[in-house]
């Protein structure tokens, strides 16, 4: 995006005929500033409540553990679902056609794993957060240190993209500078997560799930409307004026281990991912978090099924070339939908809630963030494990700050660069640095300090390095003619690397005293004896 | 807030010390049923969604058959593999609430505290 929305809007306007869909996206909209005024007044009086109960650090990390199942499962969904989700995929339905669900089945399927594997062990053996589990037998300080810098690397690369994300999106949907964006962004995410913790966290994520749902819901319900509620009707117009293609499998997969490789980013890195992980200490026990993922699950397959619709709708009833002219990877396609069918207002609000989304996400991301370094590295590390509620409480609060601050002047430094792939990057991170040593270290007695360390600090870099030198970056971001490796995404080598490293590294390193503990870890994993 | 006791410091009362009950074959077939539901569990999700993605790289052709007037058959496929993954998750819930936690809450009474 190079031009200036109101001149796009001018020359499409010269170019089309009168009739053909315009749109008043890129200028100030009033009625989305009103309606992201009362989402910001709203979730503040609730930031206001929140602090008065959020003294201590489980209060901070993990809202007293007093989040409901069914809560925490919104919560969960509000994490999860970012704006990539929300205007990426109905965006990549609208231009892309049938590629664009492929890929929403691959942003679900993680759910199911992550509660056959990790949810019940990581809610029974941790306290704070994923590092909790891994350290459990092993020595801290290495693992501590590992696993912080694993998650604090997931979680800033997915930080980077939403930042990069919410400023291009703030300009086009408010009409207000870039830079603004995300000091606004930053300051009201600071507010929650700095005042309210994570009761105050997870309060925005269910009122920003609720409203993204409802948004969805709605956007889905008007658009078929207009096809007589008939999928088929809205199929038989997408092939008519689009072509039977836009209904075909077309270009995403095409080699099955590239696909396969995708699929195990998504379906695994959901599994290492900090600010999900974290949400399972904010319920009283194993059965709660269990009970969230199935509604969490619920939530998200439910939105993952209707997205495609409202995809297919706005490519035939705005247009793709209207949808790509304002913005060419589509992520304008819902707004636009939006404004076509319900005009100003309705604009208004799913701009809005585009823009709670992310602010709501980076909460979450910025409070994994901070207790990686708080509770890992500061208190766990550099204290040796011994510190009080009140000087963790505090560097909680200076890692929620500094974490803001980088993650403001990360957006600024990144403005305008294509970030696409550091979402992608962060799930193949999670996958192949995180995941591999929390699932080994909750199923194998065997695993050792060192097989832990070198499974994410190999998993960590193995991943980085290939994502980098294959097409996603070396062709595509650094505009070298040829890739280094063809795989667009690695996760299928570094997760496998990552998990083969840290049973070898256990092999040849046998520690006696964490094999010793496994037993008594079963008790607390299956039974939840002494779990907090 | 931190009562967390270390597993097997147990004093007096009770009838099974934490070694015992690791020991006993009721925690054993416990875990060995959870391990048997997870991996059964992320076996059918492995088939279901990797089916899926390596059907549309081996044989885009069936996906794009007809079975209406214009839709395809790749779309009613794509929502089962979303609603598969959630029944998936619903059955371990319903076995877990039924079958495991009654089990879980009766081997925990048996722990000496």
């Amino acid at each position: 995006m190079t031009l200036p929305a109101s001149q796009t809007l001018l020359q499409l306007a010269l170019a089309q005929a009168p009739e053909a869909p315009t749109t008043k996206i890129g200028q100030t909209n009033i009625t989305s500033i009103a309606f992201f005024f009362i989402i910001v007044i709203v979730t503040l009086i609730i930031t206001y409540w929140a602090a008065k109960k959020t003294k201590t650090s489980s209060e901070f990390y993990a809202a007293g553990r007093s989040v409901s199942a069914f809560q925490n499962g919104l919560a969960l969904s509000g994490d999860y679902m970012s704006a990539a989700s929300f205007l990426g995929i109905s965006g990549m339905v609208a231009l892309r056609g049938y590629d664009g669900m492929i890929y929403a089945t691959g942003w679900l399927v993680g759910w199911p794993a992550l509660m056959f594997l990790i949810a019940e062990p990581l809610r029974n053996l941790g306290k704070f957060t994923f590092a909790d589990v891994v350290a459990f037998r092993l020595q801290q300080k290495p693992v501590r240190i590992a696993a912080a810098v694993g998650g604090i690397t997931t979680v800033l690369f997915y930080t980077i993209a939403q930042m990069v994300g919410s400023g291009q999106l703030v300009k086009l949907m408010f009409g207000i500078p870039y830079e603004l964006a995300e000091v606004i962004v930053g300051a009201v995410m600071l507010a929650y997560v700095l005042f309210g913790g994570m009761l105050a966290t997870t309060w925005v994520q269910i009122i920003k799930a609720g409203l993204l749902l409802i948004g969805v819901t709605l956007l889905t319900v008007l658009a078929l409307g207009k096809f007589d509620f008939s999928p088929a009707a809205l199929y038989a117009k997408v092939s008519t004026s689009i072509g039977q293609k836009a209904l075909e499998p077309g270009g995403l997969v095409t080699d099955p281990l590239e696909a396969v490789s995708l699929g195990l980013a998504l379906m695994f890195g959901l599994l290492g991912l900090p600010h999900i992980l974290m949400r399972f200490y904010t319920v009283p026990d194993a059965k709660a978090a269990r009970k969230s993922v199935l509604y969490a699950t619920g939530f998200i397959g439910y939105f993952y099924i209707i997205i495609p619709i409202v995809g297919f709708a706005a490519s035939v009833l705005v247009t793709r070339p209207l949808i790509s002219q304002i913005d060419k990877g589509g992520n304008m396609a819902a707004p636009l939908l939006a404004e076509f069918l319900g005009g100003d207002a309705f604009l208004g609000f799913i701009a809005a809630v585009a823009f709670a989304t992310i602010l709501a996400v980076v909460a979450g991301l910025t409070l994994a963030g901070a207790s990686a370094f708080s509770h890992d590295i500061y208190v766990h590390v550099i204290k040796g494990g011994h510190a009080t509620e009140q000087e963790e409480v505090r560097a909680a609060k200076i890692g929620t700050i500094i974490f803001g601050i980088v993650a403001v002047g990360l957006g600024i430094l990144f403005k305008g660069q294509n970030v696409a792939f550091m979402v992608g990057l962060a799930f193949s991170i999670a996958a192949s640095a995180n995941f591999p040593a929390l699932l080994l270290s909750i199923v194998w007695k065997g695993f050792s300090t060192a097989g832990a360390v070198a499974s994410i600090w190999v998993g960590a870099l193995l991943s980085a390095v290939m994502i980098i030198i294959s097409p996603t970056v070396w062709v595509s971001v650094l505009h070298n003619a040829k890739a280094i490796i063809g795989l667009k995404n690695p996760c299928i080598i570094s997760m496998t690397v990552a998990f083969a490293v840290g049973w070898l590294v256990s092999l040849m390193t046998p520690e006696k005293t964490a094999q010793d503990m496994f037993e008594d870890e079963k008790l607390r994993t299956y039974l939840g004896v002494g779990a907090e | 807030m931190a009562h967390a006791a270390p597993a097997g410091g147990g004093s007096t009362k009770g009838t099974q010390s934490a070694h015992e009950l690791l020991q006993s074959p009721a925690f054993k077939k416990l875990v060995g049923q959870r391990m048997t539901a997870s991996i059964i569990g992320l076996v059918l999700l492995f088939i279901t969604y990797y089916g899926y993605v390596v059907l549309i790289g081996a044989s885009p052709a069936t996906l794009a058959q007809k079975i209406g007037e214009y839709t395809t058959l790749g779309i009613p496929i794509g929502v089962a593999v979303i609603v598969i993954a959630f029944v998936l998750t619903a059955l371990y819930v319903v076995w877990a609430n039924g079958s495991y936690d009654p089990e879980v809450q009766r081997l925990k009474s048996e722990l000496k505290h």
